[in-house]
């Protein structure tokens, strides 16, 4: 029985079984070309992002809320990422795309739905609707399986976290340098809320198209309600779908 | 006689100032964001980590007073495996119940959620229910085995000196700062990867010194050659390595405060984020336990592994394809379709990997299929690499894309991971956990061997149901999204298919609840066991001496 071995076999016998750092270095070296290939090339390839009008970084209130979004773990049971699947785009409203989430630090597709989809939630329901529903999930859904968040409206927001949240986000690429957004940070958040608020129009020149009321109907308290109704009001609402052609030829690539 | 006592141990050397030293700028920093940290989850955060830190230099003081820790060449390290344990037997007890009470809100959610407790609602408690059973029960188990792997199949003593001692405790501070924050409401937000900055940069240093005493205990061996055992450990350690640092790059909003941002945004974000999630399915859950599976089952079966060259083929095929495969969690997403398919075609091909280690595990049982019968602990371990293969066979149809457009979202996806988390990791974890036992402390056998049939059935019936019940619920609600009726109009609302969901969540907790009881016979078997009272009992092993006898 002397067949001849193929000598791959007494390589990895005398040297990778014998010799644990090159055992090592072949690991990191097998383990890491997956990733170069399928990771690395996002960052430059131009057509992972195509450019869409209207996508801005969210004005200080909404990105407070956010923040409570993932401190509460919302994206445990819902997602943001619609799929350009034909049931889907009737549910929910239009795929998603790329540039909707280019600076959601980190990302919030999900991954389950427990809950529906909230890529698109924004100026769905009223702000009144949310109140109920943050309050007792089952007084506007009976069959709801969410819980109650009713002490956001009377959790006063933390907002002199803002400017040092913007800072951050500004040095990992969210353009909060543009238009004075950084000097405006803590005001903004007053700005937002107040539909009467003599900075009202340089705020929507930071901030195109954001929603501007009490969001929580208490006027005289900045609550985390606020906040996250600001944020969820706000989700999808960028991109005017109106105008958007998914077959223009820019966006065909 | 003192001079010899003094010998088998380390005294108070430069390695255990090191470990003082880390513990005091912990401490340190604890000390200043409890005081002024730069938001009030931070400031009450810093209390319990500091407490930790505390408790280390408290620590640490035993070990000087007692003059470092034991070090004794001529035998195994075994102390610090019995810690590991015990504390995998404790997590995997706290994760198990956090998971059926999170099962339990699903069903009912009116009564298990309190206006008073906003930090026990589901969206905080489902990171500590998977943190707990993959990094916490997981993690113990992994580090507890490898240490006692290493070492026997090397036939040399634990490297390190008071490093191990490190690791063991470091994790643990890892997982309660972890844990203790997600209740608190400070997490990335990214699943699986939910520890914020702080925790992260602790993890990184403790998982430093874990890959360096391994190495190091493997650099010192008496055997010729490194055990395939020890292939797959290492592979898991230095993957987990690369995956978290850089998974995890962030901006800190300060350093003394408990947010942070994920330097990636949108699209290289969420692949970044899945090429570490599903490998950290790849690697902690899966090569680390096939590491177990590579010594527990030759060894208790008495039998040598089924083919060699199986286990080299599969090893490189198995570390080399699965870090492809991440991208299976984004079908139809905005991640650009190449990536897509390239994330399906690996995630396919992974299926025969994944099978050649099915296939070494169980054909390690030839010619003692007899044992299966009469040992419970073989049938666990054989039932969890049976698990394996069904679950890495039903990864590879769920990766491909006609078949994601519907389970995508759903329980499927739920039913899945468990299949793998109950049925694969579970079952080695426990089958290794119930020889470890008596080789460690030195006992015929487990006190009980009725229990350890019990906890089998129970468990395995339980796995059942929750397996077939999110099928079912993952199934349907995925065809009930996509219905629509003779109009052309969707059929059903969303939360008519939330309703539908109800009776499946019943069944899935009653599921996880046999399977948290068979866990709690198995914590009252390892306590009779260890407290000495095995006397007469049906689970004989082989005893495993402290000593290391020179190599053969």
């Amino acid at each position: 029985m002397a067949q001849k071995t193929n000598p791959i076999w007494g390589w990895h016998k005398k040297v990778l079984e014998k010799n644990s750092i090159m055992l090592t270095a072949g690991v990191l070296m097998v383990v890491s070309i997956g990733g170069l290939v399928e990771i690395a090339p996002l960052f430059y390839l131009d057509e992972t992002i195509e450019e869409v009008e209207g996508v801005r970084p969210y004005a200080p209130l909404a990105l407070m809320g956010r923040d409570i979004y993932i401190r509460e773990g919302c994206y445990t049971c819902h997602s943001q990422m619609i799929r350009p699947l034909r049931d889907e785009v009737e549910r929910y409203g239009h795929y998603s795309l790329a540039a909707e989430s280019m600076y959601d630090h980190p990302f919030q597709w999900g991954s389950k739905r427990t809950g529906p989809d909230l890529a698109r939630v924004g100026g769905k329901y009223s702000d009144e609707w949310h109140r109920d529903h943050m309050r007792d999930p089952r007084s506007v859904v009976p069959e709801s399986i969410m819980p109650p968040y009713a002490f956001l409206e009377t959790t006063p927001l933390e907002i002199d976290t803002v400017e040092g949240r913007m800072r951050a986000l500004l040095r990992v690429g969210v353009p909060y340098d543009e238009h004075d957004r950084m000097e405006h940070a803590v005001s903004d958040v007053h700005t937002q809320l107040d539909p009467y608020a003599s900075d009202y129009d340089a705020f929507l020149e930071r901030y195109p198209g954001a929603p501007i009321r009490d969001f929580d109907g208490d006027p005289d308290m900045v609550s985390e309600l606020d906040a996250l109704i600001a944020y969820l009001q706000v989700l999808g609402t960028m991109v005017d779908f109106s105008t958007y052609e998914a077959e223009a030829d820019e966006n065909l690539r | 006689m003192t001079a010899l006592a003094a010998d088998k141990r380390t005294g108070f050397d430069a390695n255990a100032m090191v470990v003082t030293g880390l513990c005091a700028v912990g401490a340190l920093w604890a000390l200043i964001s409890a005081a002024d940290g730069a938001d009030a989850a931070m400031r009450t955060h810093a209390w319990v980590i500091g407490s930790g830190f505390l408790l280390g230099l408290i620590g640490m003081v035993g070990v000087y007073s007692s003059n470092g820790v034991l070090n004794d060449k001529t035998q195994y390290a075994e102390n610090v495996i019995k810690y590991g344990v015990i504390a995998s037997m404790f997590w995997a007890i706290a994760g198990l119940l956090v998971g059926v009470i999170i099962a339990t809100q699903l069903a009912f959610p009116a009564l298990m959620s309190w206006d008073a407790l906003p930090q026990v609602n589901f969206g905080r408690l489902r990171p500590v229910h998977t943190s707990a059973v993959i990094f916490a029960f997981g993690g113990n188990v992994l580090i507890a085995t490898s240490f006692y792997v290493v070492q026997r199949t090397c036939r040399t003593r634990l490297a390190g000196g008071i490093w191990p001692w490190f690791v063991f405790w470091g994790y643990q501070l890892f997982i309660v700062v972890a844990a203790t924050g997600y209740l608190l409401g400070i997490t990335q937000g990214r699943e699986y990867a939910e520890p914020e900055w702080y925790a992260d940069l602790w993890l990184t240093l403790v998982w430093v010194a874990y890959l360096v005493i391994f190495l190091a205990t493997l650099m010192k061996r008496k055997e010729p050659h490194i055990y395939v055992a020890n292939w797959f450990y290492l592979a898991f350690i230095v993957t987990i390595a690369m995956l978290h640092v850089i998974n995890n790059l962030a901006m800190p909003v300060s350093m003394f405060g408990s947010r942070s941002f994920s330097l990636f945004a949108g699209v290289q974000d969420a692949l970044t984020q899945w090429w570490y999630g599903h490998n950290a399915v790849g690697f902690f859950l899966t090569a680390g336990f096939l590491g177990i599976m590579y010594y527990f089952i030759p060894k208790r079966a008495e039998r040598p592994v089924f083919s060699y060259r199986l286990s080299i083929i599969h090893f490189w095929a198995l570390i080399f394809i699965y870090i492809w495969a991440g991208p299976h969690h984004l079908h139809y997403t905005a991640l650009p379709e190449w990536a897509q398919t390239l994330g399906m075609t690996f995630s396919v091909i992974l299926w025969m990997p994944s099978w050649g280690g099915m296939i070494n595990g169980l054909m390690t049982l030839s010619g003692a299929w007899d044992k299966l019968r009469t040992d419970p602990v073989i049938r666990m371990l054989v039932v969890s690499v049976a698990f394996y293969g069904m679950s890495t066979f039903e990864g590879p149809v769920m990766a491909v894309r006609a078949v994601n457009s519907l389970s995508h979202y759903t329980d499927w996806t739920i039913g899945h991971v468990h299949s793998g988390a109950l049925g694969w990791v579970g079952f080695i974890s426990f089958g290794a956990l119930y020889c470890l036992v008596p080789w460690l402390w030195k006992r015929k056998g487990m006190y009980s061997r009725a229990l350890i049939e019990w906890h089998f059935w129970i468990a395995t019936l339980g796995i059942l149901l929750y397996i077939t019940s999110m099928w079912v619920s993952g199934i349907m609600q995925g065809l009930m999204w996509r219905a629509y009726n003779e109009l052309g109009f969707l059929e059903y609302s969303f939360v008519e298919t939330v309703e539908a969901m109800h009776p499946y969540y019943n069944i899935r907790a009653l599921g996880g609840l046999m399977y948290l009881a068979g866990a709690l016979l198995m914590a009252w078997n390892v306590y009779k066991t260890i407290k000495g009272d095995v006397h007469e009992t049906q689970d004989e092993v082989q005893p495993q001496s402290a000593a290391i006898s020179p190599a053969e």
